[in-house]
C-alpha cells in the first residue's frame, strides 16, 4: 500500500542536499486561525520549484494572482499521469495567458522523494511548457499547504493514503478572495471555464478556440 | 490496511472552526403577512429571442414563445447586495444578497412569488450584485426556479450565469438581467392538447435559488433564495373560493412559507463561509426566513406552512412542541411542493434532507390566545459532520416560536378536504418492465463526489432523453458515508421502490406522491419513474447538498 507512511520510511532515497535543505525549514505547527474571517489565508511556507528556485508560497505564487494548483507525485501511476496530461490541455488552451495571468501549480505529495531535480525530469518527460511550476518543501510545509487548500480528508485512513489522493484542482483570485474548484479530470474545457470565471479579464467563459484572446473581448 | 500514522491526520477533533456565538432568542418577529411580489412593467419589453443589444445575458431564444410570450405577465427581481441585514440582535448588521423587487421590502430577503397555472409570466432577473465583491460568493447568477416545468433557456441551467460583465460558459454574451418565461403549463401539454397539460401534474411549493456553476453553495449562503408558489383552479390560493372544485386550503396570508438554512458565523457575529473547506462547515445556527430563533405570530385559525430546507447542508426533522415539548398533531398535505392524493392526518413530524418540501396545515384554533408553540428540530448530526444526519434525539433544537396571538378577524373559511389531488396512474407492471432504465451510481470520488464515476462537464450530456419518453432512473449509492439528496430537473419523478442491501423497504406514505428530490444513503436504490414533456434542452441532475454540488457532483442531461 502506498501510504504517506511508506514513503516517510523510505527517506533515505532524497539526495543528501535535498534533504539537508528539508531538515532545516521550518517544522513549527501552523497556528490555526479561523479560515476566511478577513479573506482566505494561505500559509506562507517556503518552497522550491522545478528550477530550483527558492519561493515563498502566498507572497511569490498567489498574492495577487489567479491560480489552479494541484497535488501529485512523480511516482504516482494512478491518477496523476491522466490528470497532469489533462491539465496540459488547459495549458494549451490558456495559451499566452499561462504564466502570465493564470499561475498553474503542482504541488507534490511525496517532497522526501520529489526533489526539485526529480519534478524537473517530469516537467521535461510530460512536455510541460512555461507557466506551469511544480513545487516541493519540507513535509510539514507540504502538509500544512494541503490542509489549507482543502486537499485533505477528514477520515485519516483515506487522507494517508496517497492512492486516492484529492483530485481537485483548487482555483482562485487572490485579489478578489474568491476560491472554488474544478475536478482535474474532468472535460479541459469545463476546467478554463472556471479559471474564466474568476479572471476577472475574461468576459466570455467557455472555451472559444477560433476567436480573439479573452482579453480583447473584455475590452470590446 | 495497518493502521494509519495519527500525527499527520486532521482530525475531527481539531475544533479549526469556533461554534458560533450565542444569539438572543425569540426577540424579532417575522411579519404577519408573507411579503409578496407584484407585476411590473417592463422596458424594454421581452423579446423571443435575448435582447443583447439592451443588455440581456444571450441565452438561447424562448421555446414556445408563440404560445405564451406575448400574453405573459411581467415580474422583475433583481439580485443586489442589502446592507445591514439583522440575522439576530445578538450579530451586528450586516450585508446579505437578496432577490428583490424594484423598490425592495427591506422587512424580508426575498419576496414570495404567487403565480397561476394558465397564466404564463415572465421574470426578468436583474443582476445588481457588486461587480467589484471580493469574499465568497461570486457577483454572477443563473436562477433555477426548483422544480418548473419550463425550457432550459428559462431553468436556470449552471453553466448559464451572467452579470454585465460576465457570460458563463453555456451563454454567448454577458447581460445585466435575463428574462425568463414560466409557461405555467402542467406536464403534458402536448399529450393531451388541451392548452394547459395534466393537472394532476401540478407544483405548488417552489423555490427560486441562484445556481451558478461551482458558486452555488457560497452564493446561496449569501441568500440568493426565495419562495415561488403556484396554483391553479383546485389549490387556488383562495380560501373563500366559490368554485366547488377549489380545495380551499388556508390561503394567504395564512398560507405562510418558511425556509430554514444551516449557518455558521465568526466569532464577530458575521456570516461565515470556508471557501477551501472540502465538506463545508455545518451550520450550527437555524436561519429562518433569514432570522435566527424569531417569532411567528399567528390568529387562532388554520395556516398553511410551507416548509423548505434550504440547505447548504443540514437535514431536520421538525417537531411543533408545547413550552413542555409535548409534541403537537398537524396535517401533512404535500411533500416537495406537490399536493398528496389524501392529506396525512395526525402527524408529528416533518423529516426534510436538502431542497424538500413539506406544506403542513396547523389548526390554531385548538389553542387560547396566549399559546406559545415551537418548532424544533430533533435530527442531529455528529460535530462538523455533514456527511449525513446522525440521531433523533429529543428535546431538540427550538428554531421557531409560534404565538397565538389574536383571533381572526373573520370566519377561518379554510378546509383540509379529504381528498386533495389525484395522482396520475402508474404504468402497469408489463409497461414499466419494458421502459428504458438509467442507472446512475452517487459516490465519492478523489476528495470530491462523482456520478457514474465521472464529474461535472457542463459542454456534453450524458443521457439523451427523447422528448416524450418514458424512463426509469435509478438512483443509487454504495455505503461510502454520505447521504445525498438528489435533485432531477424538470418534471416531478415518481419512487417505485427503495431497496436496501437487496430488500425491499416500504416507502413512507408522503413519499408515494411526486418528488423532485431524492434522498439516497447506505447501500439503497431508488426506482424513480421519469417523464420528459412539452420541451427540449439541457438540464441537469445533481445532489442538493450544496457543498457535493459545487464539488462535481452534478450531470448534464438533455431532451432532445
Amino acid at each position: 500500500m502506498n501510504t504517506r507512511r511508506k514513503v516517510l520510511a523510505g527517506l533515505g532515497v532524497a539526495a543528501f542536499g535535498w534533504a539537508a535543505w528539508h531538515s532545516g525549514s521550518s517544522l513549527q505547527q501552523p497556528a490555526a486561525p479561523l479560515a476566511g474571517v478577513g479573506g482566505t489565508r494561505f500559509p506562507n511556507v517556503p518552497l522550491l520549484t522545478h528550477e530550483g528556485r527558492e519561493v515563498r508560497f502566498y507572497d511569490d505564487l498567489v498574492r495577487g494572482k489567479v491560480v489552479a494548483i494541484n497535488m501529485m507525485y512523480a511516482q504516482c501511476s494512478n491518477s496523476c499521469p491522466a490528470t497532469t496530461a489533462n491539465l496540459r490541455l488547459v495549458q494549451e488552451m490558456l495559451g499566452e495567458r499561462a504564466g502570465r495571468d493564470v499561475h498553474l501549480y503542482s504541488l507534490t505529495l511525496q517532497p522526501e522523494l520529489d526533489s526539485p531535480e526529480r519534478l524537473r525530469e517530469y516537467v521535461e518527460r510530460h512536455h510541460i511548457g512555461p507557466g506551469w511550476q511544480f513545487l516541493t518543501g519540507a513535509r510539514a510545509d507540504i502538509e500544512q499547504l494541503r490542509r489549507a487548500l482543502g486537499f485533505y480528508d477528514v477520515d485519516p485512513v483515506v487522507d494517508l493514503n496517497d492512492l486516492s489522493h484529492t483530485g481537485m484542482l483548487r482555483i482562485g483570485n487572490d485579489a478578489l478572495d474568491r476560491w472554488t474548484m474544478a475536478p482535474s479530470q474532468t472535460d479541459a474545457a469545463q476546467i478554463l471555464s472556471t479559471i474564466n470565471h474568476v479572471d476577472s479579464k475574461v468576459v466570455h467563459t467557455a472555451y472559444r478556440p477560433h476567436e480573439a484572446p479573452a482579453e480583447q473581448l473584455a475590452q470590446a | 490496511m495497518a493502521a494509519a500514522p495519527l500525527i499527520l491526520a486532521p482530525s475531527r477533533s481539531e475544533a479549526v472552526v469556533p461554534p458560533s456565538p450565542p444569539t438572543i432568542a425569540w426577540q424579532e418577529f417575522l411579519p404577519n403577512e408573507p411579503a409578496l411580489l407584484y407585476g411590473s412593467t417592463l422596458n424594454p419589453p421581452p423579446t423571443e429571442h435575448a435582447n443583447t443589444v439592451a443588455g440581456e445575458a444571450g441565452r438561447p431564444a424562448h421555446q414556445r414563445w408563440a404560445e405564451f410570450g406575448p400574453q405573459a405577465e411581467h415580474y422583475e427581481l433583481h439580485a443586489a447586495q442589502r446592507e445591514g441585514w439583522v440575522f439576530n440582535p445578538a450579530y451586528p448588521p450586516q450585508p446579505v444578497w437578496t432577490f428583490q423587487a424594484a423598490v425592495a421590502d427591506l422587512s424580508v430577503l426575498s419576496p414570495v412569488v404567487h403565480s397561476h397555472y394558465g397564466h404564463p409570466m415572465i421574470c426578468r432577473i436583474y443582476n445588481d450584485l457588486p461587480a467589484n465583491h471580493t469574499g465568497f460568493g461570486t457577483p454572477e447568477i443563473s436562477t433555477h426556479l426548483h422544480n418548473a416545468h419550463v425550457g432550459s433557456e428559462s431553468d436556470g441551467f449552471a453553466g448559464d450565469y451572467y452579470s454585465a460583465t460576465k457570460a458563463g460558459p453555456n451563454l454567448t454574451a454577458p447581460g445585466g438581467f435575463k428574462d425568463h418565461l414560466y409557461s405555467n403549463i402542467y406536464a403534458g401539454y402536448d399529450e393531451l392538447q388541451n392548452g394547459i397539460g395534466d393537472y394532476r401534474e401540478a407544483l405548488g411549493t417552489l423555490f427560486y435559488h441562484d445556481h451558478t456553476l461551482d458558486f452555488t453553495a457560497p452564493n446561496i449562503v449569501r441568500g440568493l433564495m426565495g419562495f415561488f408558489l403556484l396554483f391553479d383552479h383546485l389549490d387556488s390560493g383562495n380560501e373563500k373560493d366559490p368554485n366547488p372544485a377549489a380545495l380551499r386550503l388556508p390561503s394567504h396570508p395564512y398560507d405562510y412559507p418558511l425556509s430554514f438554512c444551516d449557518r455558521r458565523f465568526d466569532p464577530n457575529g458575521i456570516l461565515y463561509y470556508d471557501q477551501v473547506s472540502p465538506e463545508g462547515i455545518l451550520g450550527d445556527k437555524t436561519i429562518v426566513n433569514g432570522k435566527i430563533q424569531p417569532v411567528l405570530r399567528v390568529a387562532r385559525r388554520k395556516y398553511r406552512l410551507r416548509l423548505l430546507n434550504g440547505g447548504p447542508s443540514r437535514f431536520y426533522q421538525f417537531y411543533l412542541v408545547r413550552p413542555n415539548n409535548v409534541i403537537q398533531p398537524f396535517t401533512y398535505i404535500a411533500n416537495d411542493g406537490n399536493l398528496l392524493e389524501k392529506p396525512l392526518l395526525n402527524q408529528t413530524n416533518v423529516r426534510l434532507g436538502v431542497a424538500e418540501r413539506a406544506d403542513i396545515v396547523v389548526d390554531f384554533s385548538r389553542y387560547p390566545v396566549g399559546t406559545e408553540l415551537y418548532l424544533a428540530n430533533r435530527l442531529t448530526h455528529r460535530p462538523e459532520d455533514t456527511r449525513r444526519p446522525y440521531q433523533v434525539v429529543a428535546p431538540g433544537d427550538r428554531v421557531l416560536k409560534i404565538v397565538v396571538d389574536r383571533e381572526p378577524p373573520e370566519q377561518d373559511l379554510s378546509r383540509v378536504p379529504s381528498t386533495l389531488r389525484p395522482l396520475p396512474p402508474l404504468p402497469t407492471t408489463a409497461q414499466l418492465a419494458a421502459l428504458p432504465v438509467r442507472r446512475f451510481l452517487f459516490e465519492r470520488r478523489q476528495n470530491m463526489w462523482a456520478i457514474n464515476g465521472q464529474f461535472i462537464n457542463l459542454n456534453v450530456p450524458r443521457a439523451l432523453v427523447p422528448m416524450g419518453a418514458m424512463e426509469i432512473w435509478e438512483l443509487y449509492s454504495v455505503d461510502d458515508g454520505w447521504d445525498h439528496p438528489v435533485h432531477i430537473h424538470f418534471e416531478e419523478g415518481r419512487l417505485l421502490s427503495k431497496t436496501t442491501d437487496g430488500r425491499n423497504v416500504v416507502i413512507p406514505v408522503h413519499e408515494r406522491g411526486r418528488k423532485d428530490v431524492f434522498n439516497i444513503s447506505d447501500r439503497t436504490v431508488l426506482r424513480v419513474l421519469m417523464r420528459f414533456r412539452d420541451y427540449k434542452g439541457k438540464y441537469v441532475m445533481h445532489c442538493h447538498n450544496l457543498i457535493h454540488e459545487d464539488h462535481a457532483m452534478m450531470l448534464r442531461w438533455d431532451i432532445v
